[in-house]
């Protein structure tokens, strides 16, 4: 099949996906009083305020949030992978997600409202890579990956130690159950707001990604072809990391720590698309939207509570990636 | 001219939601003034209350079983003899607790309450939770402050919401009389003759609250010294040694575990400290809610009065049996059988 074809087909599934999603939900609504709402809503008469308070209040935010969070963190994974030229990679490789945790779990223990300890898992994430950024550049320059990764690893478990620390402090009855739950990622409690504050964020990030996406495909051929063919290999690096850091801190500091989308969902489009770092790109993004719609509505839908999405990802994705590691093995082993 | 269009337009968006706001709600009778200091809308009557943590649910269940809808946690097997049998089989919702939680807005919505309580911390946090969920969901959301020494206050702002004036009246006044019991128990007893307590968590009982905590504050209102010095001003959950708690020398342990108690003089690290020389170590009942905390909701006056003979066996005239029987009957609306009574006071088979 066509690449560009399957591309197509990728983000037709998405639309569906989306639709199934806002009709399905704990609060039963029927599908045509979906759609009957939705006019409603259009032509700017009133429906039953109860079904427009889901629908508008609650379960669209939901969608489009869990679609900006798989988009976000399968496009930074794939850029990673391409970037590190490892497919082990995932969005978190230099402690993105470590840091916006360690700062949200500050924020709740301070106390502060909601929106800043969003505000915090946001400005955490980015610190946590700008620190890694300096650390490398200090210890060997800024042009060796290995000391780049190793320089993440480093910083990332020392966020990982003072987010413990975090919850050794907090009070057990109100904010260590609230730390555990954002650590665990939810999208339970995002509004509108979050969503229309996060969406400028996430395309000013994937934006150089798609821009840059033949320049970064060289770059997985190794620093001296691609110099050899003209690209900036310093530059594109450093652009390449700070979109991916930029669109993963901004979904963590809505969703919580969601591990393994941007680890798998590269994978799967590389069986759709091949190793083409162009078509992976495009690929990724609605697959991983999609793909995280799809674990959303299981979270708010499957038991009476609500599952921890990084639960969900984790019981989804490890079996999906030996199956996927099976199944390409011979290309990944001589 | 552009800043003027900016301000108008932004006069007309904020007039537009608070409209819809408006229009999105049903006629709100009165307006309430919770701990927080939100003003918070209610409806005149209430029958179906949702609770956004297990105190707020046990502050509930005492004033108005009937009004509840669901469980944060559903009780256990061995906790429903203490609970009404009209409530012991309503379903598990879930809690709200902020950021990410496990409680599902929707399944909030369909369970159709006509107002949402929280009962504890009150703080920026909480705080714009509420706000949030109350403006996602269109439902009053009420804040009330959970300190201990605030519990007649809670039971009396909780019942005046709920229209059960006399019955929050009733509970704040016995919680009152409980907290002056403890106060003219302690009077005369100067502070290097308090009992220093240790209270010992966890399965090794090497996981205690530092001063402070909530999980210690009953101990400090019931006039005992917390061996356990404060990290900070708010302590919270901290891992001791052993060597540690025969540094401090408790005279008097609490545990919340029957083994514990049990096994404790068999370990011999913990042989020199006095409590333990002295079989000074009593174990919090639990049932249908925790004595000392989990949660610490108003299930604390019964530990307050059960401490009082515990500590203080000298200057407590009285009957722990009855009070603790009393209690059951006021609060929780249950009579204890003599089996109940010995079950919740010395542990299963006790």
């Amino acid at each position: 099949m066509q690449t560009a074809t399957t591309i197509v087909l990728l983000f037709v599934l998405l639309i569906v996906i989306a639709l199934i999603a806002s009709g399905v939900g704990p609060y039963p609504i029927a599908p045509l009083t979906v759609l009957d709402v939705l006019t409603h809503r259009l032509f700017g008469t009133s429906a039953d305020t109860t079904l427009s308070t889901v629908l508008f209040n609650i379960r669209l935010p939901r969608v489009v949030a869990a679609g900006l969070v798989g988009a976000a963190l399968a496009a930074a994974g794939a850029a990673y992978q391409s970037l590190f030229r490892n497919p082990l990679v995932s969005p978190d490789i230099l402690g993105v997600s470590t840091g916006a945790g360690l700062g949200a779990v500050i924020g709740i223990l301070l106390g502060l409202p909601v929106l800043i300890i969003q505000l915090f898992g946001f400005a955490g994430g980015l610190a946590t890579v700008m620190i890694v950024v300096a650390l490398a550049r200090m210890l060997r320059g800024s042009g060796d990956v290995l000391v780049l990764v190793l320089a993440g690893i480093v910083v990332g478990a020392l966020a990982g130690a003072a987010i413990s620390l975090v919850k050794v402090l907090a009070d057990p009855y109100d904010q260590l159950p609230a730390i555990t739950f954002w650590l665990l990622g939810s999208l339970a409690g995002v509004k509108a707001n979050d969503v229309a504050a996060t969406v400028p964020v996430v395309l000013i990030g994937l934006a150089p990604l798609v821009l840059l996406r033949w320049r970064i495909g060289v770059l997985s051929l190794g620093d001296d072809e691609a110099r050899a063919l003209g690209v900036n290999v310093e530059r594109v690096r450093a652009i390449v990391i700070a979109a991916a850091t930029l669109v993963t801190a901004s979904v963590v500091a809505i969703s919580g720590v969601i591990g393994w989308v941007g680890l798998m969902i590269p994978h799967m489009a590389r069986i759709l698309t091949g190793p083409r770092f162009d078509r992976l790109l495009l690929a990724s993004i609605p697959l991983g939207a999609a793909f995280m719609i799809a674990v959303d509505t299981l979270a708010r839908s499957g038991a009476r509570i609500e599952i921890p999405l990084g639960v969900l990802t984790a019981a989804i994705g490890g079996p999906l990636f030996v199956w996927l590691l099976a199944r390409s093995r011979k290309r990944l082993v001589p | 001219m552009i800043h003027a269009i900016k301000r108008i337009s932004l006069a007309l968006f904020v007039s537009l939601c608070i409209a819809s706001i408006l229009s999105a709600a049903p006629a709100r009778a009165r307006t309430v003034t919770d701990s927080a200091g939100r003003q918070v809308d209610v409806p005149d009557t209430i029958s179906r209350v949702f609770t956004a943590g297990p105190p707020a649910s046990t502050l509930l269940y005492m004033l108005a079983p009937q009004k509840m809808i669901g469980w944060v946690r559903t009780p256990h097997n061995a906790e429903k003899p203490f609970l009404l049998p009209s409530v012991r089989e309503l379903p598990e919702l879930g809690r709200l607790t902020g950021r990410g939680d496990t409680l599902n807005l929707e399944r909030l919505l369909a369970a159709k309450p006509d107002i949402i309580i929280d009962f504890g911390t009150l703080n920026d946090t909480y705080r714009s939770l509420a706000d949030r969920v109350q403006a996602q969901t269109g439902i009053p959301y009420l804040l009330i402050d959970g300190r201990f020494q605030n519990t007649p206050a809670a039971l009396r702002l909780l019942a005046d919401v709920l229209g059960v004036k006399a019955r929050g009246e009733e509970l704040a006044h016995a919680a009152e009389q409980t907290f002056a019991r403890v106060d003219r128990t302690i009077a005369g007893i100067p502070a290097d003759k308090r009992p220093r307590v240790y209270l010992a968590r966890g399965p090794e009982g090497l996981e205690s609250g530092s001063r402070g905590s909530i999980n210690t504050e009953i101990i400090e209102r019931v006039g005992g010294i917390n061996v356990v010095e404060g990290l900070r001003e708010k302590g919270g959950i901290v891992n001791v040694s052993p060597e540690q708690v025969i540094a401090w020398a408790p005279d008097t342990i609490i545990t919340l575990d029957h083994r514990f108690q049990k096994t404790v003089h068999r370990k011999a690290e913990w042989k020199p400290i006095p409590a333990v020389a002295s079989n000074r170590i009593f174990v919090a009942p639990n049932l249908p809610y925790g004595f000392i905390d989990s949660p610490p909701s108003v299930n604390r006056l019964a530990g307050l009065t059960w401490l009082l003979y515990k500590l203080y066996p000298d200057k407590t005239q009285g009957n722990l049996r009855d009070d603790i029987r009393a209690f059951y009957h006021l609060f929780y609306q249950v009579d204890l059988t003599d089996a109940e009574l010995n079950t919740l006071l010395d542990g299963p088979g006790g």
